[in-house]
């Protein structure tokens, strides 16, 4: 883990849409691995693919894994875990004596490029998210295999998604009337207009998709990281 | 000379809640059978069958069990979240010591002005539909997503300014991470947008007793009906 000194921000989607401030943490350098996550379900067994309960995950949880402690043929144990629901990630992070990343945390370290904390502006750095979205089956390739950013910090994009502790939070501030009618146009994009940076439509990404999840969900191309707190 | 079909007394054994937050206590009823005429009085009868008299249908003198509650919890209840939280009277309890009454559970915070009156008043309109007789088979849950803040003390002042203070509601407090998961079961989402104020869904959830999902009533102040028709089925079914 490397440490992450904590800072106020402005996120896309924030409170009272204002800076937000982040305490010191810790985070994980990579994702969680297929090597990491098999010793974890050999350890505790109730998250193995057999004998996970439905209320923790669906159906495509671990699919493309032979069995419950062999990967799949084309999968490498040094690449990214994926189809794991938000229920295995967390429980994974505190098995470990971690947690999930909040959304501001992971965004707010996210929000580096190689060489400066705040890159949102660059265009490089926008151009390279918008690019990876585009690119198909990343999850396949290793941790690592990206870049390193200004907190030493890999694969934050690039790889895969990633789950986040308060991924269910809702995106429209205020007390909303219908709110959890809006998954579709927030899909579609429409709620950009609420973001704090419309240039940053990466991010917007990243809260839409979060936005339309379930915390059973599984997906190829979802993996996680964990965090802890910096004590003193 | 009628043949009585004897079938095999059902032996049930329910667990009832005394009250919304006293532990489980285990108690075991026969169903008993009583013809509708009463041509001999408040006789009953272990089976069912007709009355020897008027050779009326017998009918159950009190509900019948159904299904008889398993030990197991299935995999898709919400008693397997191993949370502990607390109730308005200061109780640590986790989720499935609620098991055995269908339960009708919403997620709200004490400081919100719009939005959760709403939902509690949602909550009250259902709990005055419920026919009495049904009443003692179901539980009301209110769980906050600001447990920072609503202490249990503030639960109980905020379930006696709302009338949720019968033995049919239950406020919960639990820890941010116990919420968040909870919340991610009934799929509802909240966000903390400034010291006492959230944004959330706003959604009422029905259980059975086995603590699985039945239904789902998204928005505020919409019609109730479906939803009570659900919470009487889920009841007539245990």
């Amino acid at each position: 883990m490397v440490s992450i000194k904590g800072g106020e921000y402005i996120p896309l989607y924030g409170r009272d849409s204002m800076k937000v401030k982040i305490n010191d943490f810790l985070m994980d350098v990579y994702p969680v691995t297929n090597k990491e996550y098999i010793d974890f379900v050999k350890k505790y067994p109730k998250w193995q693919k057999s004998k996970v309960i439905k209320l923790f995950a669906d159906e495509s949880y671990l699919r493309a894994w032979k069995s419950d402690t062999i990967l799949g043929e084309n999968q490498k144990e040094q690449s990214p875990i994926t189809q794991v629901s938000w229920f295995a990630a967390k429980e994974y992070c505190e098995c470990q004596g971690k947690r999930l990343p909040t959304v501001d945390e992971w965004e707010y370290v996210a929000m580096a490029n190689k060489t400066i904390p705040d890159a949102r502006k660059e265009k490089e750095y926008n151009a390279f998210i918008l690019g990876w979205y585009e690119k198909p089956k990343t999850f396949n390739q290793t941790i690592g295999s990206t870049f390193k950013n200004y907190w030493n910090v890999y694969d934050l994009h690039g790889l895969v998604w990633e789950w986040t502790s308060d991924f269910n939070s809702v995106l429209i501030s205020g007390e909303s009337r219908k709110d959890v009618d809006t998954d579709n146009n927030l899909f579609c994009g429409s709620a950009a207009i609420n973001a704090t940076d419309l240039m940053n439509y990466a991010a917007f990404m990243r809260y839409a998709i979060r936005g339309s999840l379930k915390a059973k969900y599984t997906m190829k191309n979802l993996g996680f990281r964990c965090v802890k707190d910096n004590k003193k | 000379m009628k043949i009585f079909k004897y079938i095999l007394v059902l032996m049930v054994t329910i667990t009832t809640l005394s009250s919304c937050n006293k532990a489980a206590s285990k108690e075991s009823s026969t169903v008993a059978y009583q013809c509708p005429m009463k041509c001999e009085g408040d006789k009953v009868y272990a089976a069912e069958g007709s009355c020897p008299v008027c050779e009326m249908k017998l009918r159950p003198t009190s509900k019948i069990v159904k299904k008889v509650l398993s030990t197991m919890i299935s995999d898709e209840s919400i008693f397997n979240l191993t949370s502990k939280w607390n109730t308005q009277d200061d109780k640590e309890i986790e989720l499935k010591e609620l098991k055995g009454k269908t339960l009708v559970m919403v997620m709200i915070y004490t400081t919100c002005k719009a939005a959760c009156p709403r939902l509690t008043a949602d909550m009250r309109n259902i709990e005055e539909k419920i026919p009495t007789d049904l009443k003692n088979d179901v539980e009301f849950v209110l769980v906050s997503i600001d447990p920072i803040n609503d202490t249990p003390k503030k639960l109980k002042e905020f379930a006696k300014e709302n009338f949720l203070a019968g033995n049919q509601w239950t406020l919960l407090q639990g820890t941010e991470s116990g919420v968040r998961e909870f919340a991610n079961v009934l799929a509802v989402k909240y966000k903390q947008i400034s010291p006492l104020d959230f944004s959330h869904s706003n959604i009422i959830s029905v259980f059975n007793p086995e603590g699985e999902l039945v239904h789902q009533q998204e928005g505020l102040g919409v019609d109730n009906k479906e939803t009570i028709k659900k919470i009487i089925e889920t009841i007539k079914a245990y």
